[in-house]
């Protein structure tokens, strides 16, 4: 087993190789004559967002949350929103003008992402077990009817997002400039996903998620710090749904829908629950299958379930644990 | 105000319906501290079992027991594979593992009998409405359908009352370690109990086919309602599952017969619609999160 | 100087009355042994008093001042601190990070997500010192789930002990323990004796005795007796309810 220096060296030099594959991908993927990879990518990378969100609560806190489609969906309602009041010359809820700049339009999604987040975590993380998982569920669901109901943002159809958002007078129509906005979204999350599970922060979560009862002994009060991370994880979450908005121009409830809540979860577990990196390679092999099993055959969740079912029921730790093994049988 | 008790029955029937499903649910958890949310495609095994072999023989009484026992069988086997291996598991692992179990039947389904909804004809006994009141005539296959509902409900009230299996299963629900160490054979009671689950939501499925379309999805819709039942309840108590049922048929059912005529009220028709049918919608999860907020266990816990 | 004192305390399970009108007094320094058969309601007593378990009657003192209505974080900050019969520690963290976070915890809000909490100082040295008094140092790196019976009640102390207790609350240190490891906590536990006023909970009668300033019993949630540990070892109630059963 190799010296922690030396470890962490090489998971530095396995970061910076990682970085720089994400950032030659877009080249690469023209020169290849392949451009369609480069929007598949940015599907990954907005994914990557919101699992390693997810993740936070989910694999670092221990909260199962089955409603994080909530967070996600309002994100990109946000931006929907405020595209449409640009648009149409009009103020949101009669108070502010809409717009398509991406540095407003992002906080504000985190922020009203994080808002919901408070108000759903304050109720819900008083309860625990089934109840917590059923909880986040109903309120994601009552989120998702809410839209469905409200005809002035669409309803069922949605909101169209003619453009994407703007970087002041940058334009992102060009697929190749929005996979960079969102490679540089991605690396501010993961970076700070990274310095908050080592921080102290941190370390009294994970230590809540591994046994409440010791944390109260030694002087911790769980609830803020678990509602602290639970508010954390929706802002991310709600980013991501900013993203994807902006990505596909659309927004419908669809992306409230609880088989959303479903797939970030799954990407979590695929990649391996509780790790930094874990939900990125989820996120990419969830996408990568969806996309070749669909070229293949319709009824692609035909193969996506037994390939869960095999990775919940026989890998401990998902991709990310297959990938330590190999590389430890390598050195 | 028949139309209220109208729009009651209707609650009670699709009340009925959910305790189906949640009785055996709740057993599952309570008794196996299993998460699964493929009760729901067991549903859809029972009705569209049924529904081929009524299109094939066109007898509804054949179905019956066509679709109790495709989903029974279904609900072992599940037990064997799957279930068995996630008995000691966190409830993550057991979420996604029964998630991809839905995954698999929609598909499956999907493959097998297509995706056109099939629909299915009530027996002909069965046909027709009475008067049940003056000026209120109802469909004799609902009220049959509450009829079947409360026959159940009472055979499973004797069943985990008065019996010494039931006896096992109440003792297995609050506690789980204590009949392990009576030296029962804790397996079977766990394919039993799974099985009796699969059975009634099999026979949910069954008459469901009568009253909606039978299609893919039809399960999911009814589990999310069904676990909001359950939670409601109190996880593992029968007795919650049957007052929740209700509670929760009732309550759903009148708010979509009666927000959106209340919204016309306040604004213009499609809009007071949409809306309307948005927020009765909400209804149950409000209620839901209401009773967790004020009871976190349930209305009727059974590990107390 | 009265540090702790309980008056008519209560705790029911249903129909079961675990702690059925305690009242007792532990003084500043004291070594307040309790004894009592299995199921006499120990274990309750010391989470009443910790705020793990709500209290169903009677009221809870600490210098005077009312805790019962406190949480059990906020009791912790006052001075409590308790260890578990059934070890209660984070096995997937190690020996070290366990007690770091306490004391962590200690020194105020952990709402810091910038440093890496690891590498401050100010956590890991006082952790270290605490880990090697307590005999673990060579273990410091170890994970807890790979540790000894022996080696977690050892921790268990550790970690009561970062909080900076006046009061220890200690569910049976000994219990599960060898001969040796018994003989060491009891040594650890009287270095400690004169300094931090302990509520010691334990079936090995030579350890309370050795350790005891006061001994009370409880059986079946009542207090049958307190006071010096010759006078209950005499005490021909004692016997009866306690140490006759054969249970110590
Ligand atoms: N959470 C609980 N629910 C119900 N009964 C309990 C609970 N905790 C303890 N008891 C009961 O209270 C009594 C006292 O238990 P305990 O305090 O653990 O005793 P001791 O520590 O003295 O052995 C026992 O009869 C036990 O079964
Ligand atoms: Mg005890």
């Amino acid at each position: 087993m190799p010296d922690a220096p030396q470890r962490s060296f090489a998971a530095l030099a396995g970061v910076a190789a990682l970085m720089a594959a994400l950032i030659a991908l877009p080249f690469l993927a023209k020169w290849a004559g392949q451009p369609a990879l480069i929007p598949l990518a940015s599907r990954i990378l907005i994914y990557a967002i919101a699992a390693a969100s997810l993740n936070l609560a989910l694999g670092y806190g221990g909260m199962v949350s089955f409603g994080h489609a909530a967070f996600f969906g309002l994100g990109g309602y946000v931006v929907g929103v405020l595209y449409q009041a640009y648009v149409g010359d009009a103020r949101v809820f009669g108070l502010f003008p809409g717009t398509n700049q991406l540095l407003v339009t992002l906080p504000l999604a985190m922020l009203v992402s994080g808002a919901l987040a408070l108000a759903i975590g304050a109720l819900s993380l008083r309860t625990a077990g089934v109840q917590f998982i059923m909880i986040t569920l109903a309120f994601a669901q009552m989120l998702f009817y809410l839209f469905v109901s409200l005809k002035a943002y669409g309803g069922d159809d949605g909101l169209i997002v003619r453009r994407r958002n703007v970087l002041f007078d940058l334009d992102a129509r060009d697929d190749a400039t929005f996979y960079f906005f969102c490679l540089a979204a991605a690396t501010l999350v993961f970076v700070a996903l990274w310095r908050i599970v080592v921080s102290r922060f941190g370390l009294i979560l994970g230590g809540l998620r591994q046994n409440e009862t010791r944390m109260e002994a030694i002087g911790v009060a769980p609830y803020r710090y678990k509602l602290a991370a639970f508010v954390l994880s929706g802002m991310g979450a709600g980013l991501a749904g900013a993203l994807m908005a902006n990505l596909l121009r659309f927004v419908s409830p669809d992306m409230l829908h609880w088989t959303k809540s479903g797939e970030l979860m799954i990407m979590v577990i695929l990649g391996g629950v509780g790790t930094l990196f874990g939900p990125l390679l989820g996120a990419a092999a969830f996408i990568a299958l969806e996309t070749f099993l669909t070229a293949w055959t319709e009824h692609w969740q035909l193969a996506l379930g037994p390939i869960l079912l095999v990775v919940v029921l026989f890998t401990r730790g998902g991709l990310h644990a297959l990938l330590a093994r190999l590389s430890g049988r390598r050195s | 105000m028949t139309l209220v008790l109208e729009q009651l029955l209707n609650g009670v029937q699709y009340g009925v319906m959910l305790f189906l499903l949640a009785a055996g649910l709740t057993l599952i958890f309570g008794i196996m501290g299993v998460i699964n949310l493929a009760h729901g495609s067991l549903y859809m095994v029972g009705a569209y079992a049924a529904a081929v072999v009524a299109a094939k023989t066109g007898s509804l009484w054949l179905a019956l027991p066509a679709g109790l026992a495709a989903a029974a069988a279904v609900g072992m086997a599940m037990e064997l594979v799957v279930l068995r291996r996630l008995y000691d598991r966190d409830h993550l692992d057991q979420v996604l593992a029964t998630f991809a179990l839905i995954l698999i039947f929609n598909q499956a389904v999907t493959i097998l009998a297509g995706r056109q909804p099939l629909f299915v004809a009530a027996p002909a006994a069965l046909n027709g409405s009475i008067e049940i009141v003056a000026g209120l005539t109802y469909p004799i296959y609902r009220l049959a359908v509450i009829a079947v509902g409360l026959v159940v409900a009472i055979g499973l009230y004797l069943l985990v009352n008065r019996t010494r299996a039931g006896m096992l299963v109440r003792a297995g629900a609050t506690h789980r370690d204590m009949v392990r160490a009576l030296g029962v054979d804790i397996r079977l009671l766990y394919t039993a109990v799974f099985g009796l689950g699969a059975l009634l939501a099999g026979l949910a499925g069954v008459m469901a086919g009568p009253l909606l379309a039978v299609q893919v999805g039809m399960g999911e819709q009814i589990l999310i309602m069904t676990f909001v039942v359950v939670v409601i309840g109190g996880v593992g108590s029968i007795r919650g599952a049957f007052f929740g049922a209700l509670v929760v048929g009732v309550v759903d059912t009148l708010l979509r017969a009666f927000l959106p005529g209340l919204l016309r009220q306040v604004m213009s028709g499609p809009e007071a619609d949409a809306l309307g049918a948005g927020l009765s919608s909400m209804g149950v999860y409000l209620l839901m999160a209401i009773v967790l907020l004020i009871r976190p266990k349930g209305l009727f816990p059974a590990h107390a | 100087m009265t540090l702790l004192a309980i008056a008519g305390l209560q705790k029911r399970f249903g129909g079961l009355v675990a702690t059925d009108d305690v009242s007792l007094e532990v003084q500043a320094g004291e070594v307040h042994a309790l004894i009592g058969p299995n199921g006499a309601g120990k274990t309750t007593l010391i989470a009443q008093l910790i705020g793990q378990l709500a209290h169903d009657g009677g009221e809870i003192r600490l210098d005077g001042e009312r805790i019962d209505a406190l949480a059990a974080h906020q009791r912790v900050r006052r001075g409590l601190a308790r260890t578990f019969q059934i070890t209660q520690l984070l096995t997937d963290y190690s020996v070290l990070d366990n007690v770091a976070l306490a004391v962590q915890a200690r020194q105020g809000h952990s709402f810091r997500f910038l440093r890496e909490a690891r590498r401050e100082a100010s956590l890991r040295a006082p952790a270290l010192a605490l880990v090697a008094e307590a005999g673990l140092a060579a273990r410091a790196g170890a994970r807890v789930a790979d540790l000894s019976q022996g080696e977690r009640k050892q921790l268990e102390l550790a970690v009561a002990l970062a909080t900076g207790p006046r009061l220890l609350l200690l569910d049976e240190p000994m219990a599960g323990l060898g001969p040796a490891e018994s003989a060491a906590m009891v040594e650890a536990l009287a270095r400690l004796k004169g300094r931090i006023a302990m509520l010691l909970v334990e079936h090995d009668m030579d350890a309370v005795f050795a350790l005891a300033d006061r001994v009370s019993v409880l059986v079946y949630g009542r207090l049958v007796a307190t006071g010096a540990p010759q006078a209950i070892r005499d005490d021909a109630r004692v016997r009866d309810a306690y140490l006759g059963s054969g249970d110590a």
